[in-house]
């Protein structure tokens, strides 16, 4: 096995990188891929509560790295789907615990055993996002539909430019069709516009997420909700499927084909 | 000026680097560090070097001129007070004083032929002796480009990136960022884009912030100028021949 290493990242913090790593997870492992998620936030870590699997971290990223406890001990097995792994974060070390080429030499163990790394970067543009990005073959930047959060994104890709990565694609997080519609919300054209990068998926504001991000169960897992469903879809589109979205042009339709996915109102 | 200092500060045509006194060879170490670090800025740049009255040989102007080289510069001219380093940097066909009038140094000498020339030419035509920046692709936010002569990107300049010009900015493409054109002075530079929509608008010592607002027209291309104390954009007709 040859894993890709995919790295989560948006530089604005609370846009979703969590959810989205979490959600990606869970869908890429649904979908019968090995997937290990790795927590990248040393010192704020999340990823762990997100996906229910605080109360099993015995090791961390951390712990590998300064060799007190092999690889394979710190990865953490999700009990409800198979192939799914979790090698969180410290919560009581900082960002310099870490190096890039630390990240890049456990990317590289893990990618013979698995099909997909998904690193969950931290926010900002510092120590924990270069380590976040060191060892990605691919990166994902997840941007909500607001100016600030595409700004924060373009210098993200600015700086991956500038490290000479492919180029990344593009999630938008958390859009509200209605609020678009009436010229409240930037629309997926806007942001493609500045961003000029491949986009990969669209996930609408969904009340389930937060719901399922409380309870430690991603919303990719549950079947009702819209935003996991993207998900999915956007595991499909990693995968190398063609699965049709909504269409840029299309996105005036954008509320009815929520209507029409939904079957209510 | 004070020991052991160094002072780089763009002029027209290039840069102004200013030896202090002191040792040289801690002198050219700090000054090659502060080049390697702000580097990028400075690429393609000419420097004029000023440096007092410190006695300068020949190997120590061939020592700096390949420190510049290195750094992607050229040394171009040495204002110098002491005659030995004028003939010094006459024999290495370095220019010993600035184009255009106002330059000359208290207690500097006159001429000779190759000072003159240089002086002859600078006084014809600025433009295509000034050192240009050519970006290929999009300035994206954070990015910063400087140049003491224009640049011209073929992109998009992204909001959050930034432009510094001594000279004219050209932007093929849409231009979103700040711009300051004639950032040395010049209030003859101008702003080309094939859609203008800045955050901020500088020419020279004018600033101009574009009203906000979705705008309802087709974007077309705009160049902007400094008439009469503000900045004026129009759009783009063909029959432009470029007077100023």
């Amino acid at each position: 096995m040859t894993g890709r290493v995919i790295t989560i990242t948006s530089g604005k913090g609370g846009v979703g990188k969590t959810t989205a790593t979490a959600n990606l997870g869970v869908a890429l492992a649904q979908l019968g891929h090995k997937v290990v998620t790795i927590d990248a936030d040393v010192g704020l870590r999340n990823l762990d509560l997100v996906m229910g699997l605080e109360n099993r971290i015995v090791y961390d990223l951390v712990d590998v790295i300064e060799g007190r406890c092999k690889l394979r001990q710190a990865m953490i097995r999700d009990k409800r789907l198979e192939g799914l792994y979790l090698l969180p974060a410290a919560q009581t070390r900082d960002k310099t615990a870490v190096s890039p080429s630390d990240m890049v030499l456990i990317c590289d163990e893990l990618r013979s055993e698995s099909d997909y790394i998904l690193i969950d970067s931290p926010a900002g543009i510092e120590r924990g996002f270069r380590n976040a990005i060191a060892p990605a073959d691919e990166v994902i930047i997840l941007t909500n539909p607001e100016v600030s959060s595409v700004r924060d994104s373009d210098r993200i890709i600015g700086l991956l430019e500038a490290d000479e990565k492919a180029a990344p694609s593009l999630i938008v997080n958390r859009i509200k069709p209605e609020m678009v519609e009436k010229g409240e919300m930037l629309a997926i054209g806007d942001v493609l516009d500045v961003l000029m990068i491949k986009l990969i998926g669209i996930v609408p504001e969904d009340e389930q997420v937060l719901i399922s991000t409380n309870r430690g169960l991603p919303a990719a897992l549950a079947n009702g909700s819209q935003a996991g469903q993207a998900f999915r879809n956007i595991a499909r589109r990693i995968g190398g499927e063609e699965v049709p979205f909504l269409s840029l042009e299309r996105e005036r339709g954008l509320r009815g084909w929520l209507k029409r996915a939904v079957g209510s109102r | 000026m004070e020991r052991d200092t160094i002072s780089i500060k763009g002029i027209r045509d290039g840069l102004m680097v200013t030896l202090g006194d002191g040792e040289l060879a801690p002198l050219v170490d700090k000054l090659a560090g502060r080049l390697a670090e702000q580097g990028r800025f400075f690429q393609g740049g000419q420097v004029a070097l000023m440096v007092g009255e410190r006695l300068m040989g020949r190997t120590e102007l061939e020592g700096i001129g390949a420190m510049l080289a290195r750094n992607g510069m050229a040394l171009w001219v040495v204002l110098s007070e002491n005659e030995e380093t004028q003939e010094a940097a006459r024999g290495l066909q370095i220019g010993t004083r600035l184009p255009g009038s106002g330059s000359e140094l208290a207690g500097g000498t006159t001429m000779p032929e190759e000072g003159t020339e240089l002086l002859a030419a600078g006084r014809m035509t600025s433009d295509e002796e000034q050192p240009g920046v050519l970006v290929r692709g999009a300035l994206r936010s954070g990015r910063r480009v400087e140049s003491t002569g224009h640049v011209v990107v073929i992109g998009d300049v992204n909001p959050g990136a930034e432009i510094f010009a001594g000279g004219d900015v050209i932007v093929w493409g849409k231009l979103r960022g700040l711009v300051h054109a004639g950032a040395h002075g010049d209030q003859t530079a101008v702003v080309c884009a094939l859609e203008l929509v800045p955050t901020q608008l500088r020419i020279a010592e004018f600033i101009s912030v574009p009203p906000g607002g979705p705008r309802d027209k087709e974007p077309v291309p705009e160049m902007a100028s400094a008439r009469d104390g503000q900045i004026v954009a129009e759009s783009w007709s063909p029959g432009y021949r470029g007077q100023r």
